[in-house]
């Protein structure tokens, strides 16, 4: 069967995007609720690797990848919760503190990691969009993951409960303005550190998908700047959960047009393309950071844009 | 200004910053106290000695001539990472690019180099091509940073970091491809300078000149920063930007000459890296200093000063770390939860300023 070369890519990077964008999504995703409460989480990008070995470990000794996702969260939140608790004292800087988080959970996995690098533990299964095409390539091309879809989910959620929940007017309220929710009686440091544990526990999960689905095992050099990546591609979602789906799905294929370029024998420029997406985020970042519709946008307690 | 201060003024000033100074030194070392004892728990909570792990960091770091001169030179490049984090923290930004700046000024020194071995030119020559060239690598770097952040408001932290993946990138794009030495087929890297071209020992040590040049850039950038015009108009915007834009001051050029002398830094660091200790450019120029030096950096209050101190210390434990994962069968990652541990500490001892009566001078305590 021969296929045009064109198509070969298309497929390669639409299945790329589906398959990388998971982890960037929910980190996005906790980042977005995070931010919207008035808080800069920096360090989950050690969320995601202390959430990758855990996945790995946890599935690993207990035969259920499913149990290591949910570990994964766990692990994801206590980081989210120190970070959470560790700012609400005075003076203390939250993007300071995110580096720290950053060095501290990549320390801990590493340390913890080391049994973990050469066993193989079971993953997440997959099933594929692309079978009534009835063209196997297409198929393979097209597995998803469940996480992908509860991603899908939880943004959805989320995108509601902003708009019509009491309790996303209060994390929306406590990220405008910090004295106009005091004076409803909303206790500021609480919403935050139950914002941003909530906002660890999902980054965890995408952490759970780097190890337990694609690439699928657990090494050292697992997560090269992902999370904060995720944490650039708010800014650019302008803090709307929905917008954090289309952004990792976008940012899924961009790193996927490498590999798609090899697979049709384009071999040029493969250290470029693994700069890629550090390119592209920086370029996202400099055409949303001074948007006017950005600022517009952006919760106002926030001090990642000041 | 209370009246109280402004009677203070006169005699009581010295009082003031003794007591200021005293608690600058107090609240950090005080911090390092809980993070090794936090540390100390989770060693032992692991079944392993604390005892052991700080006694083998003291051998190892510090006990002999030669584990001291190791440290030494492991604390250069920590010195100068450490101030490309200082500078800019002085004017109110959190870089943490270093690393990325240490790795491509290292690798641009070397690639200049190449031409220059090659042509047979005197080798200081060739290491003042190097130094410039690796120096402005490292400050056009961190300047793209820094002019991002007052052009389009892009945040540094953000960016700084971006941008070191993109220098690991671009060193490893020409390192395994048209600069490879393709007579070393173990490790890609680009050709050695040879012997003749590397930078020489302090006389008397075994530790490289870079040490020297961190701590004469330490002290330049101290007086730069708090007896200069240059300096008072830095942290005047650091301390509030607004004020300093109506005072006039050229706000964007100041924050650009500060990140560029902080890449700078990291450049020079990353020039001694190749040229005295690696020979050439390769993957091992990614060591982790530009992390360690963050963390050196926000110990030592961001004072250029104190830096040096800091480094020392930092070195040291950098340096033992091979002999605590031999004796105590410790992986390598326990000095990067050591150094997470104690930065996470720091940063939450951050709040005890002006708490402790101790330190504050009547009529003073809100001049922070």
């Amino acid at each position: 069967m021969s296929e045009h070369p064109a198509l070969i890519v298309l497929v390669a990077i639409v299945g790329g995007a589906l398959r990388v964008s998971t982890p960037f999504m929910f980190v996005a995703l906790g980042e977005c609720l995070t931010e919207k409460s008035g808080r800069v989480n920096l360090g989950l990008e050690g969320t995601l690797v202390l959430g990758a070995m855990c996945a790995y470990a946890t599935s690993f000794h207990t035969g259920s990848p499913w149990l290591g996702v949910l570990a994964a969260g766990g692990a994801g939140a206590v980081l989210g919760g120190i970070h959470g608790y560790v700012c609400r004292l005075p003076r203390v800087n939250d993007i300071a503190i995110g580096i720290a988080m950053m060095l501290f959970g990549t320390g801990i996995a590493f340390f913890f990691g080391k049994a973990y690098i050469q066993p193989s533990a079971p993953r997440l299964g997959s099933f594929s969009l692309g079978e009534w095409t009835g063209n196997p390539q297409i198929a393979t091309a097209l597995q998803i993951n469940p996480l992908l879809l509860v991603g899908v989910a939880v943004a959805i959620a989320m995108a509601w409960a902003f708009a019509n929940t009491r309790w996303g007017l209060i994390v929306r309220m406590t990220g405008d303005s910090a004295p106009a929710a005091r004076a409803m009686g909303v206790s500021v440091d609480l919403v935050r550190f139950l914002a941003t544990t909530a906002g660890g526990f999902l980054a965890g999960i995408g952490g759970a998908f780097l190890s337990l689905y694609y690439p699928g095992s657990w090494n050292q050099g697992l997560s090269s700047g992902q999370g904060l990546m995720a944490v650039a591609l708010v800014i650019f979602a302008r803090w709307k959960p929905l917008q954090c789906v289309i952004a990792a799905l976008l940012f899924g294929a961009a790193g996927a047009i490498g590999p798609a370029l090899q697979s049709i024998g384009i071999t040029q420029g493969y250290y470029f393309f693994n700069a890629a997406p550090y390119i592209l985020t920086l370029a996202i970042m400099v055409v949303s950071a001074g948007s006017k519709r950005a600022l517009r946008d952006v919760p106002g307690e926030l001090s990642i844009t000041k | 200004m209370a009246p109280e201060a402004a009677a203070s003024e006169g005699s009581g000033d010295r009082s003031v910053r003794i007591r200021r100074a005293a608690e600058y030194i107090a609240i950090p070392l005080f911090a390092l106290v809980v993070s090794s004892f936090l540390f100390s728990l989770f060693l032992l909570a692991l079944g392993k000695s604390p005892v052991e792990f700080f006694q083998l960091v003291e051998r190892g770091g510090f006990g002999t001539a030669f584990s001291l001169q190791n440290t030494l030179q492991r604390s250069a490049p920590l010195i100068l990472t450490a101030l490309a984090v200082a500078v800019p923290a002085r004017i109110g930004l959190i870089m943490i690019g270093g690393e990325g700046a240490l790795v491509l000024g290292g690798f641009v020194a070397a690639a200049a180099a190449i031409p220059l071995v090659v042509g047979h030119a005197p080798p200081l020559v060739t290491l003042g091509i190097m130094t410039v060239v690796g120096t402005a690598t490292g400050a056009i770097w961190f300047g793209i940073a820094g002019a991002l952040r007052h052009a389009r408001g892009v945040n540094e932290t953000i960016s700084s970091l971006l941008l070191t993946y993109i220098g690991i990138a671009v060193m490893n794009f020409f390192v395994e491809g048209s600069l490879r030495d393709l007579t070393n087929p173990n490790k890609p890297s680009t050709m050695p300078i040879g012997e003749a071209y590397m930078v020489g020992k302090i006389p008397g040590t075994e530790v490289h000149w870079g040490l020297a040049a961190g701590i004469v850039l330490a002290i330049v950038l101290h007086v730069l920063m708090s007896r200069t015009t240059f300096g008072f108009a830095v942290r005047l915007t650091g301390g509030n930007p607004r004020a300093a834009l109506a005072q006039g001051l050229p706000v964007g050029r100041l924050i650009v000459a500060s990140t560029m002398i902080a890449g700078a830094c990291a450049g020079l660091a990353g020039f001694f890296e190749v040229a005295a200790i690696q020979g050439r450019a390769n993957a091992s120029l990614v060591a982790g200093y530009g992390f360690t030096g963050i963390l050196v950096s926000f110990l030592a209050q961001h004072n250029p000063l104190a830096i040096i101190p800091v480094a020392i210390l930092f070195g040291g434990i950098v340096a033992s770390g091979g002999l605590v994962q031999r004796r105590m069968d410790l992986p390598d990652a326990t000095v990067l939860i050591l150094q997470g541990l104690t930065f996470l500490v720091l940063l939450v001892s951050e709040t005890l300023y002006g708490r402790f009566k101790i330190f504050q001078v009547k009529g003073t305590a809100d001049r922070t």
